[in-house]
């Protein structure tokens, strides 16, 4: 796969940044460079591997359905950029 | 020309769990802002998710419910997307291996025939905060108590053609997501959502349409009327040359119109990829099996139970399973009174006569569910009289007293002890020898108005059964 200036310029819009001149050229060259990096796994023979998502032998890793938290909004605000009302306070934000 | 309209709907609901999906906080509805709110679903950095095992539950149920196939190896998928109201910047979701697929619900086709539709997946995910914008301020202020409650989204085929299919599949699904324990579906407060997906086409064409989908409706009828609103819509722009644009709509139903919402642009790309902080969740055969022994008794279970069981007729046990509520309360005033048909009598009576009044619906009931059967059992023991019963119903209805206290404080109490009754009966026998006499002469009239005479003195506060008899002991003495 190509990096080119479109699919940068895309990945912004996507994750809402915007970078300047020079962080678009090292971005694209970054980008490059993983997926160059990833593409050795290619040269492997797959066809008979199952496909993984998780690295470790763990699964059914469960809680029983039980209320433990109490009321913490003034400790969880403290991590708000702001707050007012007792709400997070962001840009305007409308879909 | 004759065009046929195609419907899938994106059915989301909230599950009936105690606690989130991820984190120990309360899934209640309402409360003051980011009050059921903790440093995992408000998707504070270093924090891990932990899955309720309930969900997977209800899952499964739901999946049987619906004649699903119930996934072996599942996980979860990470669907990013950038917007204030998932505060981690991505949706817990299933994207690859979701729990349930390839079911059907019947309903009743526009032909009046029976027909399936199929579902084509059900998955597990999370639901996200709420937003308010705030124009004066020009922000958007984020409540998160939402965030983190477990959603089924139940994905059909686009197998419905008219608005009343529809309206069928949503009551046939309500039913069962009810009956099952798995939601209580209050489309006021949310927890079911429907998004419909509507095309139309030339009659007897094979080939789909565009579609268009839409949101933002929060009750049947409000599904019904968007419905057909957009299907004019669309055939009135394919009549007139034009082609229907493929985009998301929102329904405003008190305008009675859909309107183009403005896109999330390129919202589309999720980027999805396997969720590395859940492994994966393994669901063998035990375990199926297991909640299909346990799987709550559904509609048409109870309905033939209530009929053979129990000697409810036909009809009335048809009016108490079209609600959940009201087989809740049903049961649990049988349970106290021990006598179902007085209970549905009281239910389909008493009950719903106050709810028409009120201009509720069984949904709205909240009295103590104890207190109907409380009523019956002084009724049916004498201790009050029908006409009080009723009387205490409608405190119950409005307040939720409690009936025995109420009865009790306000002595509305029968008196029903032969030592009490006797000498003011007697009393009456001596105040009207007219009468006695005229009974002892075969007058049987004399008898009604003599019982009437001890109510009055009693002011109503014995049972007449008790008092005649008595006062018939007295007389034929």
């Amino acid at each position: 796969m190509v990096i080119t200036d479109e699919l940068v310029a895309y990945l912004e819009k996507l994750g809402r940044i915007e970078l300047d001149d020079e962080q678009r050229v090292k971005t694209k060259k970054d980008l490059q460079d993983i997926l160059s990096y990833i593409d050795t796994l290619n040269e492997l023979d797959t066809d008979n591997i199952e496909p993984l998502s998780h690295s470790f032998p763990i699964f059914n890793v469960f809680a029983e359905d039980e209320v433990k938290n109490g009321d913490m909004r003034d400790e969880v605000l403290k991590n708000a950029p702001e707050s007012q009302d007792g709400c997070f306070k962001v840009h305007r934000t409308v879909e | 020309m004759n065009y046929e309209i195609v419907i899938g709907l994106e059915v989301h609901t909230e599950l009936s769990t105690k606690r989130k999906i991820f984190c120990n906080c309360t899934t209640q509805f309402g409360g003051e802002p980011n009050t059921h709110v903790c440093e995992i679903c408000s998707g504070m950095p270093g924090t891990l998710p932990v899955l309720n095992k309930k969900v997977v539950e209800y899952a499964i149920r739901t999946g049987i419910a619906t004649n699903c196939d119930i996934t072996t190896n599942n996980k979860f998928d990470r669907k990013n997307y950038f917007y204030p109201d998932l505060p981690k910047a991505y949706q817990i979701s299933q994207l690859y291996f979701p729990i349930c697929r390839n079911g059907h619900i019947d309903i009743i086709g526009k032909d009046g025939e029976e027909k399936q539709v199929r579902i084509h997946e059900i998955h597990m995910e999370e639901d996200a905060g709420k937003l308010i914008h705030d124009d004066w301020e020009d922000c958007t202020l984020v409540d998160y108590n939402r965030c983190g409650v477990p959603l089924l989204e139940i994905v059909s085929e686009p197998d419905m053609r008219s608005a009343e299919e529809v309206i069928d599949y949503l009551t046939k699904l309500r039913s069962i997501l009810q009956y099952t324990g798995v939601s209580d579906c209050k489309m006021q407060e949310g927890s079911l959502r429907a998004d419909v997906n509507l095309s139309v086409r030339e009659m007897g064409s094979k080939e789909f349409g565009t579609r268009t989908e839409m949101k933002n409706m929060n009750s049947f009828k409000a599904i019904a009327r968007a419905i057909e609103y957009e299907a004019q819509r669309q055939i009135d722009i394919i009549e007139e040359g034009g082609k229907v644009v493929q985009e998301t709509r929102r329904w405003d139903d008190a305008n009675g119109e859909s309107y183009a919402m403005r896109s999330k642009e390129d919202a589309q790309d999720y980027k999805y990829f396997p969720e590395p902080d859940l492994p994966p969740i393994i669901i063998g055969k035990e375990w199926i099996e297991s909640v299909k022994n346990n799987l709550p008794e559904l509609k048409d279970a109870k309905k033939k139970r209530y009929i053979e069981q129990l000697g409810l007729p036909e009809y009335d046990t048809g009016l108490i399973t079209d609600s959940i509520h009201l087989v809740r309360l049903f049961e649990k005033t049988s349970e106290i009174c021990k006598k179902p048909k007085i209970a549905a009598n009281w239910i389909l009576g008493e009950l719903l006569m106050r709810l028409n009044e009120s201009g509720k619906t069984p949904e709205d009931i909240d009295f103590d569910d104890s207190s109907l059967g409380k009523i019956i059992v002084m009724v049916e023991e004498g201790k009050i009289s029908r006409d009080t019963g009723k009387k205490v119903f409608k405190k119950v209805f409005e307040e939720n007293v409690d009936p025995e206290k109420y009865v009790a404080e306000n002595n509305l109490g029968l008196v029903s002890d032969t030592a009490t009754l006797k000498p003011v009966i007697e009393d009456v026998i001596a105040q009207n020898e007219k009468s006695v006499n005229e009974y002892k002469g075969g007058k049987q009239q004399a008898l009604q108005y003599l019982i009437g005479q001890c109510m009055r003195a009693l002011r109503g506060k014995a049972p007449a059964q008790e008092v005649q008899k008595i006062l018939k002991e007295l007389l034929d003495k």
